[in-house]
């Protein structure tokens, strides 16, 4: 409250310093929270061990040893205080990383309890982490690659879901590239149909995206029942194989999480980077860019409106065929009906929490895989938490992020807009 | 060297944008094309520049044909033009905004933007353009961003500029730049194609006037040998009132105060900072200032739409701080919003409808849950003819209506009872002659009936010659009380801009 007059001066708090509050509240609840059911609860001599190495490293048996309940007073005192930092005053930008510090390390606390008197391979979970992001930073590629022309690509899910169905088939037929081309290729043209809806139709962009999903999930289901199971043949896929990357793959911890895997996940990395320049430092992303903030403007200058947005949604399709042979060539050698289950709607809410950059993408993918790869793995810890509810957790995680974690995300200025010429 | 467009007719469906329309422009000359909104000067100047193919007639460089059937097409001609609303990427560098289209590459495809700034840097020194090539448009005064537009041309090497309504966004003394920028631009041998309908700037800085009316041209004079009215009366087609007439004012009780008033933006930046003023029935207070200023939200809070953060409100002695604009309605306010398309009117909603939004929950239009059409047709139908709208039928959508005549629609629906307060903002933006001179009856009207009322114009003479009593905003404050007798267009300018009080 600041008096500035005389008179009375109400002050009503802005969006910002109640967001900062909020916040702020939030974390006090989560240092209590810690304090007794992570501290008091547990018994006062449990161990948690957490394994940073796997059994197939060079070095071997590197561990650490926490006990349980002082780690969640030291981390209960660690969100008090920002906590406390938060509900004095703070900037959205402080706001941010105090909500983010503060999740890292309830996160933290919970292992510990989860762990507590057990052993938890820490790097088998960051190793999962890493895998798991990779389907749904390739999503949020589609999502950027499309949505920075205007255009919104709700169909990455359905994308995802055909390509991969197809790179089982051809996989299992032809062989690995032949899966991963037919991916590509089904990709690109799923992608192209959703540019031709929406740039020459104008058809509303997130009902034709919507199609798209429904078309692929029903057709892939059908083929799935109605042949793959009488051809099993066509249903076992080869995988592609790790390449280890020498001396690298043998640092401990990061190794194993960065530079022991197939190729997709070296090659999602690159396109991380290569879009990234791409989209700001070459004459394609400047035009780009300029055509989903304001299409008019680039058409006075002579840029192709329609031509840019064909050739990025095609683009933004070949993104998503590349995730989606990368799930049926990798992980599992099977289509099984719905095996996407939401990774490409997953995939935008990671486009937006990473603002529409490609390594905001990634972070964003590396959370919600992280995500994931809890769920797994706190399956094996036989923890109190009902399965169900474990399950929950990516999507949990994607509401949490899209709803409260994000603050306000600017789109592309035309984003779903259909460009009509005068 | 010679621009020329030669019998140019445009149809568009149920309209003849343009009609056999020929004129021609000089390099070295300001030619200034002067006409009401819906004159057929934006079509004609669309054609100019490859968006719109003509159906008849041609344009010729040089006496050379020229087939435009794209932007790139006129920009390779050498014509390029600065349009009303700039074609600018506001998240967008100056130099990547001025270099779009063109980028300077290096090892086929990487901005070379050392490259960029430099040509930014040249043009802007060799024409005294002065600009920051790595300043984001957004953070630009609007001036600075038609500099930018202006360069983004000249970097195009332009002959023949063509300017859409460049002043409309302008205060006084960013005008007078402008000004010395064309004047500069003509001594630099380029061909200039002026477009306006204000005719003082046209007379000033013009060496020839083309007007344009129903889509023909109808003149082509020396702006030396013609005045004011002459040219407004060739604009409409018939005598018209330049001046408001009204009588001296005579201020009664204070109806609208507003004491320390802070308000956010969308973007939750202060945009209205510590405001406090009153208006008095019987009095036309004017708020004058360069849009962005915050104006709009000002005007916001006071209609209720916008939720302040700080002071205080009262109409005729009732606070309404934090009160709903229907409360706010309710006590007799009449509300002309900024943006008639967006906020006046629900705009695929027929003349009817739009006229009883702000009644249609009451008697006699409603009963219980049920609405009485044919009343409110009955009631639209009297309004339209008093307040002389211009519609085939009060069942036509408003959207098919021209600017004016949605205008006074909104004004017939908001003037319709007993007001005692108007809140009118930008009221006669982008509308006819004929309409800006009725509307401004209208609300002299209103004033002379005993109402208290608001306006707030970006035009600084719409204000100067409506209101009684001027204020200017700046930043958020008023920083300033003029007199529209007394003090002149230039104080009340320099104040605009942030200037001495």
């Amino acid at each position: 409250m600041t008096d500035t007059s005389t008179t009375q001066v109400r002050v009503r708090a802005t969006p910002e310093i109640r967001r900062a509050r909020i916040a702020g509240i939030i974390l006090l609840v989560m240092a209590a929270f810690v304090f007794w059911f992570f501290g008091l609860k547990v018994m006062g001599d449990l161990n948690a061990t957490f394994k940073l190495t796997l059994p197939t490293d060079k070095i071997q048996d590197i561990k650490m040893i926490l006990n349980t309940r002082t780690l969640a007073f030291v981390v209960a005192g660690v969100l008090a205080f920002l906590s406390g930092v938060q509900l004095r005053k703070s900037t959205e930008k402080r706001t941010n990383m105090a909500v983010g510090v503060g999740f890292f390390f309830f996160i933290f606390a919970f292992l510990a309890w989860a762990a507590a008197g057990k052993s938890f391979s820490l790097v088998g979970m960051l190793r999962s982490t890493v895998i798991l992001s990779i389907p749904v930073t390739l999503g949020a590629l589609s999502g950027i690659m499309c949505e920075r022309v205007a255009v919104i690509n709700i169909g990455i899910e359905g994308q995802l879901l055909a390509s991969a169905f197809t790179a089982t088939i051809l996989g299992s037929a032809f062989g690995l590239w032949a899966g991963v081309v037919g991916a590509l290729v089904v990709g690109s043209l799923l992608g192209l149909f959703l540019a031709w809806l929406a740039i020459k139709y104008q058809v509303d962009q997130i009902i034709a995206g919507v199609t798209i999903n429904i078309f692929a999930l029903g057709i892939t289901s059908f083929m799935a029942a109605r042949v793959l199971r009488k051809a099993q043949h066509l249903n076992s896929s080869p995988q592609f194989p790790a390449i280890k990357i020498p001396f690298l793959a043998d640092i401990p911890l990061l190794g194993s999480m960065f530079f022991n895997h197939n190729f997709f996940i070296y090659l999602t990395f690159l396109l991380v980077i290569v879009l990234h320049i791409a989209f700001f430092h070459t004459r394609w992303g400047l035009r780009s860019r300029s055509v989903g903030e304001h299409p008019r403007a680039a058409d006075t200058v002579g840029i192709n409106v329609f031509a840019t947005r064909y050739r990025n949604v095609i683009l933004g399709g070949l993104m998503a065929g590349v995730g989606g042979a990368f799930l049926s060539l990798t992980q599992v050698s099977r289509f099984e009906e719905n095996m996407t289950a939401g990774i490409g709607y997953i995939g935008l809410a990671a486009m937006i929490f990473g603002r529409w950059k490609p390594f905001g993408a990634l972070a964003a993918g590396l959370v919600f895989g992280f995500a994931r790869a809890l769920q797994q793995k706190l399956g094996i810890l036989a923890t109190p938490i009902p399965s169900e509810f474990l399950l929950m957790t990516p999507y949990l995680v994607t509401i949490i992020v899209v709803a409260g974690v994000v603050g306000k995300a600017t789109p592309p200025a035309a984003d779903g807009q259909p460009y009509l010429k005068e | 060297m010679v621009l020329e467009l030669r019998g140019i007719t445009k149809r568009f469906p149920g309209v003849l944008a343009n009609d056999d329309v020929s004129l021609s422009v000089e390099l070295g000359e300001i030619l200034a094309l002067l006409g009401e909104n819906g004159a057929g000067k934006t079509t004609l100047m669309n054609i100019l520049y490859g968006l719109y193919t003509p159906d008849a007639g041609e344009v010729l460089v040089d006496g050379q044909h020229l087939q435009l059937s794209s932007p790139s097409d006129s920009i390779a001609a050498g014509i390029g033009m600065v349009h009303q609303h700039f074609m600018l990427v506001p998240v967008f560098t100056v130099t990547e905004n001025v270099i779009l289209g063109m980028e300077p590459t290096i090892a086929g495809g990487f901005l070379d933007m050392k490259a960029g700034s430099k040509m930014v840097k040249d043009i802007s020194e060799s024409y005294k353009l002065e600009v920051d090539p790595d300043a984001l448009i957004e953070n630009l005064p609007v001036g600075i961003q038609q500099r930018v537009e202006i360069i983004k041309v000249l970097s195009r090497e332009a002959r023949y500029l063509v300017f859409d309504e460049p002043t409309a966004v302008l205060t006084p003394q960013e005008v007078e730049e402008f000004f010395q920028i064309v004047r500069g631009l003509q001594e630099a041998g380029k061909g200039i194609i002026f477009i306006s309908h204000k005719l003082k700037e046209v007379l000033e800085i013009a060496d020839r006037i083309v007007i344009m009316r129903d889509g023909k041209s109808v003149a082509d004079v020396d702006p030396e040998k013609i005045t004011e009215e002459e040219i407004a009366e060739l604009m409409v087609g018939r005598p018209v009132e330049l001046v408001v007439r009204k009588k001296q004012a005579e201020p009664g009780e204070p109806v609208l105060v507003i004491n320390d008033l802070i308000a956010l933006d969308d973007r939750d930046h202060t945009a209205v900072d510590g405001v406090s003023f009153e208006v008095c029935s019987g009095e036309i207070v004017g708020i004058a200032g360069v849009q962005g200023n915050g104006q709009t939200e000002l005007i916001e809070v006071i209609t209720g739409i916008r939720l302040s953060l700080a002071g205080t409100m009262s109409i005729h002695g009732q606070d309404i701080t934090g009160a709903s604009p229907r409360n706010i309605h309710g006590m007799n306010v009449a509300h002309v919003p900024e943006n008639r398309q967006e906020s006046g009117l629900i705009i695929d909603f027929t003349v009817t409808e739009n006229m009883v939004l702000n009644s249609y929950y009451t008697q006699p239009y409603s009963r219980g849950i049920q609405m009485d059409w044919d009343i409110a047709s009955q009631a639209a139908t009297r309004l339209v003819k008093e307040y002389d709208v211009r519609t085939p039928s009060v069942d036509t959508q408003v959207s098919s209506l021209s600017g004016g005549n949605q205008q006074k629609v909104i004004v017939a629906r908001e003037f319709d009872r007993d007001v005692g307060l108007v809140i009118a903002a930008q009221p006669t933006r982008g509308i006819d002659v004929g309409s800006i001179e009725y509307i401004h009856a209208r609300i002299v009207e209103q004033r002379d009936k005993g109402a208290a009322v608001l306006i707030v114009s970006s035009e600084l003479d719409e204000v100067m010659a409506l209101s009684d009593r001027i204020l200017v905003m700046y930043r958020g404050k008023i920083v300033g009380e003029f007199d529209p007798k007394k003090d002149s267009t230039t104080k009340i300018g320099l104040a605009m801009l942030g200037g001495t009080k």
